[in-house]
């Protein structure tokens, strides 16, 4: 949790300087329910996470180095610098992407976590927040799932706002209530403590490992920042500071110290900046991408453009001086 | 030889992947009772890879990107062209781009399947969409087969193909049936046309069932102008090599294109054409109308907006005399 805090304080930073031009969506706050989660889960198990994802991603062991120049759009990136903040994967710390499109990552999960356990007994989890339950694209994920007893857990992050929409003016009934009315057993829990959040998910995924099929979880949490790095621009009003406060008294990251022995916090502490000044150095000092690459990846099976046939663009020399590509 | 129709090529190239491959599975609505016969048989073969979904074309397209990065191949088959339309951003911003964002980590090897799309007489204005120029543009491998082999042999390489892949099987073409030796059928890679009909004189680009339009037309004219045919059989890729080859030997070019024709394939060729190609005279499309078309269920405004033959004639002649 700690990593994932200074992480994003550091991220913020990096915003400010133009280093992460896309900005982020931070999820200080929220660092319990990723910390719980993903403790919760075995190495091979897939995960599908969404646009306020840092926390997943290090909690799973991403590593901080090569997702930070990930962000900062190099070619160290964990995925060389084509997802940034929005969009990553890394399979190797079990993160099979972030959908792009608000609640839909969980009819893929649904479909991963079908493929996974007919070899085997892996399991699938979709992160989304509040503002995904009022997608019916979410609803058919859960009428499937349920049909098919796939061994999904779906995760959602209540942390109270849809950008700024606030839970109750978006949600006619209850997140639990949606899931529920598909025979998904679901439950809410307190996302501040890891600890209970762990003990909660641990169930959920021994269920679904033991052929038990999907349930929901919903946390309660809350971002202390803003959706989004742009809001500290904008200084939009949609909450007062007063709740902000009362949320703060419940920080996740005090939750646990108090559990933890002071020198013990304290080699954490000091491991964790070490590791993000490594981090950082090694985003910024690793190269920016060669903008005659931005066709790799494109497909599996390359696809020979129309330019490439007329001599318009494939190779370097179809660069202008600007690094555009000049067709 | 045995005749083929192309319902039953589509039969056969499942049922021989599924074969040959077990992650090969197919998804979608009624296709237990195989209402396209796409899927006759399948279920007393594979049991278990035939999953007859409800109606949730959202959930069940993104399903099939989640199982396709789990390392299966699904076939999603869709009986209606509009729900296409319903699924694009299932299709276009998610299946289609997680492999680019991650930078080649996953692939999404699922194959859309519409066995019915563009006109059905008589249907009305929302089940004769012909859609296939919104997913090309796009960037979504898109091909739309004009023959039984090639409905085998394009079905075929999409299935295999480990990116999405959108096959178009235009409705009229269906119960076509050709003489087909099961031992000739093969893969047919995307992105690579065909010569049908050699000529001198013009090069008319047809595209699915309108192949056969074109035949006949060449034909018809094959006194007065010697026509050339030429099926791209995928639309993107696209067979650009193919296509300048063709406009090379004869210098003049026409589309027949059964999509809309304002941002449409025909426009895009012409486009490209004009742009790329050695043109003798100004190029011509023959395509359904601007904007949405008006099909209804009267047989005199259905047919009106159909690409027809007689106008495909009216185009070669201008093309030719100009």
């Amino acid at each position: 949790m700690r990593l994932i805090r200074r992480f994003e304080e550091r991220c913020i930073d990096l915003v400010r300087s133009g280093d992460i031009g896309s900005g982020i969506h931070p999820c200080i706050g929220q660092e319990g329910v990723a910390a719980g989660l993903c403790a919760a889960l075995r190495p091979d198990d897939a995960l599908l996470s969404n646009h306020r994802g840092h926390g997943h991603f290090l909690a799973r062991g991403s590593d901080p180095g090569r997702f930070l120049a990930e962000l900062t759009g190099r070619v160290g990136g964990i995925d060389s610098g084509r997802a940034g903040s929005f969009h990553p994967s890394d399979l190797s710390a079990g993160i099979w992407g972030a959908s792009g499109t608000v609640g839909h990552g969980a009819a893929i999960a649904t479909g991963l976590g079908w493929a996974l356990a007919r070899d085997g007994d892996r399991v699938a989890v979709s992160v989304f927040g509040d503002g995904a339950v009022t997608q019916g694209a979410l609803l058919e994920s859960f009428n499937l799932a349920s049909l098919w007893q796939v061994p999904v857990v779906f995760v959602c992050e209540n942390n109270g706002y849809a950008t700024t929409l606030p839970a109750p003016a978006g949600i006619a009934g209850s997140v639990v209530g949606r899931a529920e009315a598909f025979g998904i057993p679901a439950s809410t829990v307190d996302g501040q403590d890891p600890e209970v959040v762990f003990d909660a998910m641990a169930a959920a995924v021994d269920r679904a490992r033991g052929g038990g099929g999907p349930s929901l979880l919903e946390f309660t949490t809350y971002r202390f920042e803003g959706h989004h790095t742009f809001e500290r621009r904008m200084r939009l009003a949609y909450r007062d500071d007063d709740e902000v406060a009362r949320w703060r008294e419940r920080d996740p990251l005090a939750i646990q110290a108090a559990r933890v022995p002071a020198d013990v916090r304290d080699a954490i502490d000091a491991e964790v900046e070490e590791v993000l000044d490594a981090a950082v150095r090694f985003a910024l000092e690793s190269p920016r991408p060669d903008p005659a690459d931005a066709f790799d990846h494109l497909y599996a099976t390359p696809v020979r453009l129309r330019g490439s046939l007329f001599g318009g663009l494939g190779a370097a020399a179809a660069l202008d001086g600007a690094g555009r590509i000049f067709r | 030889m045995p005749k083929m129709s192309y319902s039953k090529a589509l039969n056969r190239a499942l049922t021989d992947e599924m074969e040959r491959d077990p992650d090969v599975f197919v998804l979608g609505e009624d296709i237990k009772f195989a209402l396209n016969s796409v899927t006759t048989g399948l279920l007393d073969r594979f049991p278990d890879r035939v999953l007859e979904t409800p109606l949730s074309e959202q959930g069940f397209t993104n399903f099939a990107t989640g199982a396709a990065m789990g390392g299966k191949r699904p076939v999603v088959e869709y009986q209606i062209p509009f729900l296409l339309l319903l699924v694009l951003e299932q299709i276009s911003n998610q299946a289609n781009k997680f492999r680019l964002m991650s930078a080649g980590q996953v692939k999404v090897p699922v194959t859309y399947l519409l066995p019915g799309t563009g006109w059905r007489p008589g249907w009305g204005a929302q089940h004769s969409d012909q859609p296939y120029g919104v997913f090309a543009h796009l960037g979504v491998k898109t091909v739309i087969p004009a023959t039984p082999a090639d409905a085998y042999g394009l079905f075929l390489s999409a299935i295999r193909d480990d990116d999405p892949v959108v096959v178009f099987c235009p409705m009229p073409a269906l119960n076509l049936r050709e003489d087909v030796s099961y031992a000739d059928l093969a893969p047919i890679p995307l992105g690579v046309g065909r010569v049908c009909r050699s000529g001198a004189d013009v090069t008319v680009l047809a595209v699915g069932h309108l192949v056969h339009e074109a035949m006949a037309v060449a034909e018809e004219l094959a006194g007065e102008v010697s026509v050339e045919v030429f099926d791209p059989r995928s639309l993107h890729p696209f067979d650009w090599a193919g296509l300048a080859a063709s406009v090379e030997r004869t210098g003049r070019l026409v589309v027949f294109d059964d999509g809309n024709r304002f941002c449409g394939v025909g426009a895009e060729v012409l486009a490209t054409a004009a742009e790329e190609m050695r043109l003798l005279a100004p190029p011509k499309r023959v395509t359904r109308p601007d904007a949405a078309v008006v099909v209804g269920c009267a047989p005199e405004l259905d047919l009106a907006v159909q690409p027809s033959r007689a106008q495909l004639v009216a185009a070669i002649q201008a093309v030719v005399k100009s």
